[in-house]
C-alpha cells in the first residue's frame, strides 16, 4: 500500500533515484527517508511553525542557565562563570525581593476575591434579563475594553481620574480636595483590581454564558411549576449548573497566582513608586534588563516560571479530580 | 400572559421593583464602561484653550489637536509603524499558523507530527521568561529592528490549536474526492481547506491584528531607537509619563502643544483601529472560537 503511493507520487520517483548510498542505511534511517519523501509537503508546511516554536519558546530555555551564572553581557553565555545558587541566595537576602513577592501575592488575592467573581455576577444579571436586545447591547459594550491595550486603558483612566482629569474637576466644583487616585500608592492595589474588572469583566462572562446556555430549560420550567421563584431558580439551578466551570477557572487562576498584570503595573509604577508596585515580573525587568543584574533577574524569573508551571500542572490535576475535564 | 414575546409561559411576569433595580444597576454599568471612552473621544475635539471639565461636551470644538498631530512628527510616524507592523505581522502569523495547524492535523498519517503537536501544546504551560527571551532576540540580531515586534510573537499555540480543531472538523470526504482526482496535499490545502476556513482565518487574523496593534512591552524591550517606536510606546511616553514630544526626539523639532486635548487625540488615534474591527470581532468570537478552545 505504501509503496504504491510512493510510485504514484510524481516527485517521489525523481527523488528516489539520486540517492546512491554506498553503505546500506539502517532500517530506521531508511524509514525516515521514506517518510520524508512520501510526506514532503506536510513536513514543509510543518517547518516554519516548528522552527518558530523551537527558536522562540525552546531555545530561550537555554538562557535560563544564567540564573546560575555570574552573567555579563560582554562575556556572553560561554564567557561568564558559573556561580551555583549564589543568585538565589542573594535574592532571598534582598528586602526588595521579599516586598516584591508580598505585593504579587496581595494583588493576586485581591483579584481572586473581587475580579474573579465579577464576571459571574454580571453573567447571572444579564442572563436574568428578559429583553434579548438589552442583553446584546450591554454585551457589545462590556466586551469592548478587553481588546484595548493596557496603555490605552490606563491613559483613559488617567484622563478621567488623574490629577487634571474629570474627577478632579468635579471635586473642585463641589469645593472638595481632590485625591489623585492614579498616583496614590496606598490605594494602588485597589486601583489595579478596579482596572482589571473594568477591562475584562465582560470578556469573562463569555465562558459563563456558554455554561449557562448548556443548562437544560426543562429544569427551570419544572422548578417554576414547583413554585421556585427566579431567585431560587438561579440559586438552585443556574449556580450548580455553572459550578464546574467556576471551579475549573478558579483552580487555574490559583495556579497563576504569581502572574499579575505585568504591563498594567509596569506602566503605572512611575506614578506610584516601586514600593507599592513592584511585582515579580517588573522586578525581573528593572533588576535584570535595566539594572544589569542579569543573574539575579533571571533567578527571580526562573523561580516564578518554575513555581508557576508546577502550580498550573497541579491545579489542572486537582481540576480533573473534581470531575471537570481539565485543560490538558 | 403574553405581554413579553421573549418570556416563556412559565416565567412569572416581571416584578416592577426588581426590574427597576436591575435597570439602575445596568445603567450604572453602562455609564462606567462608556463614560471614560466617550469623555476622551469627545474632548479630543476641544480647542487647546478650552478648560477641561468633567462634561462630555467641550466648550469649544476644534480639530486643532488632530491637525497638529498630522503635521508630521513622532505620533504620525508611530502610527505608520504600527499599521505596517500590524499588516505584515498579521499576514505572516496567519500563514505560519495555518500551515502549521494543517500539518498538525496529520498526526495519524505522518510520523513525527504527533511529537510536534506535543511540542506546540507544551509551550502553553511554560515560558522561559523575559531575560532568556531577550537574550535570544539579541542573539538573532533583532534588537532595534522592526522584526523584533513580529518574529518573537509569530504564532501562538492557542491559535494553532483553535485552527487545527477547525481543520479537523472539515468533512473528510472532500479530501478523499480531491485525492482521487489526483490533487496533491498542497493543492488540497490551498484549494479546499483554506477556502472552507475563511471564518476561522478571519477571527484568528483579527486576534493577531489586535495583538500586533496593542503590542507594547516587546517594543519597549527590543527597540531603543525612539524613531522606530509604535504608537503604544509613544502613547505611554507622551500621555502616561508626560514627556513632551520634543524631548523624545531631538532630530525633529516641531511643536506639538502639550495640551490635554492633544493627549486625548493620541489616545483616540490608538483606539480607532480597535473600534473599527470590534464589530467583526464581536460577531465571531462568541461563536465557536472559545468553545472550541475549551474543548481542545
Amino acid at each position: 500500500m505504501d509503496r504504491e503511493t510512493v510510485v504514484t507520487h510524481p516527485d517521489a520517483t525523481t527523488l528516489i533515484r539520486p540517492n546512491p548510498q554506498s553503505s546500506p542505511p539502517s532500517g530506521r534511517i531508511r524509514r525516515l527517508a521514506h517518510a520524508l519523501r512520501q510526506h514532503k509537503v506536510i513536513y514543509l508546511l510543518l517547518l516554519p511553525g516548528m522552527l518558530y516554536f523551537l527558536a522562540f519558546h525552546y531555545l530561550p530555555l537555554a538562557g535560563v542557565s544564567i540564573a546560575f551564572m555570574d552573567y555579563s553581557p560582554f562575556l556572553g553565555l560561554s564567557g561568564s562563570t558559573w556561580s551555583g545558587l549564589d543568585n538565589f541566595a542573594k535574592l532571598f537576602d534582598d528586602p526588595e525581593f521579599v516586598g516584591t513577592v508580598r505585593n504579587t501575592l496581595i494583588i493576586s488575592f485581591l483579584q481572586i476575591a473581587f475580579a474573579f467573581p465579577a464576571p459571574i455576577l454580571l453573567a447571572l444579571l444579564l442572563n436574568s434579563l428578559l429583553s434579548e436586545r438589552v442583553k446584546r447591547m450591554v454585551q457589545a459594550v462590556v466586551y469592548l475594553p478587553h481588546f484595548l491595550s493596557w496603555v490605552i486603558v490606563i491613559a483613559v483612566w488617567q484622563q478621567v481620574l488623574g490629577g487634571a482629569g474629570a474627577l478632579a474637576d468635579l471635586f473642585q466644583r463641589l469645593g472638595l480636595d481632590g485625591v489623585n487616585v492614579m498616583a496614590n500608592a496606598e490605594t494602588f492595589k485597589i486601583l489595579l483590581t478596579s482596572q482589571v474588572i473594568w477591562k475584562d469583566v465582560g470578556w469573562g462572562t463569555i465562558i459563563f454564558f456558554a455554561a449557562i446556555a448548556s443548562i437544560p430549560t426543562q429544569l427551570y420550567e419544572s422548578a417554576a411549576v414547583d413554585g421556585a421563584g427566579s431567585l431560587r431558580r438561579t440559586w438552585h439551578i443556574t449556580l450548580p449548573g455553572i459550578l464546574p466551570v467556576i471551579v475549573l477557572l478558579l483552580i487555574l487562576r490559583l495556579g497563576n497566582v504569581l502572574s499579575v498584570g505585568f504591563e498594567q503595573i509596569l506602566l503605572q509604577q512611575p506614578s506610584v513608586g516601586g514600593e507599592a508596585a513592584q511585582v515579580l515580573d517588573t522586578f525581573v525587568y528593572f533588576r535584570g534588563v535595566l539594572g544589569g543584574d542579569w543573574g539575579i533577574g533571571a533567578a527571580a524569573g526562573l523561580l516564578k516560571g518554575a513555581i508557576g508551571t508546577l502550580l498550573i500542572v497541579a491545579a489542572n490535576r486537582i481540576a480533573r479530580r473534581t470531575g471537570s475535564e481539565g485543560l490538558f | 400572559m403574553t405581554t413579553s414575546s421573549h418570556r416563556p409561559a412559565w416565567v412569572e411576569p416581571p416584578n416592577p421593583v426588581v426590574t427597576t433595580i436591575k435597570g439602575v444597576v445596568i445603567g450604572l454599568i453602562l455609564l462606567i464602561m462608556i463614560y471614560p471612552l466617550a469623555y476622551v473621544i469627545l474632548n479630543s475635539f476641544a480647542s487647546p484653550n478650552a478648560t477641561t471639565t468633567a462634561g462630555l461636551i467641550p466648550s469649544e470644538w476644534s480639530f486643532s489637536s488632530y491637525s497638529a498631530i498630522f503635521k508630521g512628527g513622532i505620533v504620525q510616524r508611530s502610527l505608520i509603524v504600527s499599521i505596517l507592523i500590524t499588516l505584515v505581522g498579521t499576514a505572516l502569523s496567519l500563514a505560519v499558523t495555518a500551515t502549521l495547524a494543517y500539518a498538525l492535523t496529520k498526526t495519524r498519517q505522518v510520523p513525527g507530527v504527533r511529537p510536534a503537536l506535543y511540542l506546540v501544546l507544551l509551550t502553553m504551560i511554560f515560558s522561559a521568561g523575559i531575560i532568556p527571551n531577550y537574550l535570544v532576540v539579541k542573539a538573532f540580531g533583532l534588537l532595534d529592528s522592526y522584526w523584533s515586534l513580529i518574529i518573537p510573537v509569530l504564532a501562538s499555540a492557542f491559535n494553532v490549536v483553535v485552527m487545527r480543531n477547525f481543520f479537523m472538523q472539515l468533512p473528510r470526504e472532500l479530501f478523499e474526492a480531491a485525492r482521487i482526482d489526483g490533487a496533491g496535499e498542497l493543492s488540497i490545502f490551498i484549494k479546499i481547506v483554506l477556502p472552507l476556513s475563511k471564518a476561522v482565518l478571519a477571527v484568528i487574523g483579527l486576534f493577531y491584528a489586535v495583538s500586533y496593534w496593542n503590542s507594547f512591552f516587546n517594543a519597549m524591550l527590543y527597540l531603543n531607537d525612539s524613531s522606530k517606536w509604535p504608537i503604544q510606546l509613544v502613547l505611554n511616553s507622551y500621555v502616561l509619563q508626560g514627556q513632551s514630544m520634543s524631548s523624545m526626539n531631538n532630530t525633529e523639532m516641531y511643536n506639538l502643544p502639550s495640551s490635554q486635548s492633544v493627549q486625548m487625540a493620541v489616545v483616540v488615534l490608538a483606539t480607532i483601529p480597535i473600534l473599527v474591527v470590534y464589530p467583526f470581532l464581536q460577531k465571531y468570537f462568541t461563536k465557536g472560537v472559545l468553545t472550541g478552545a475549551i474543548k481542545g
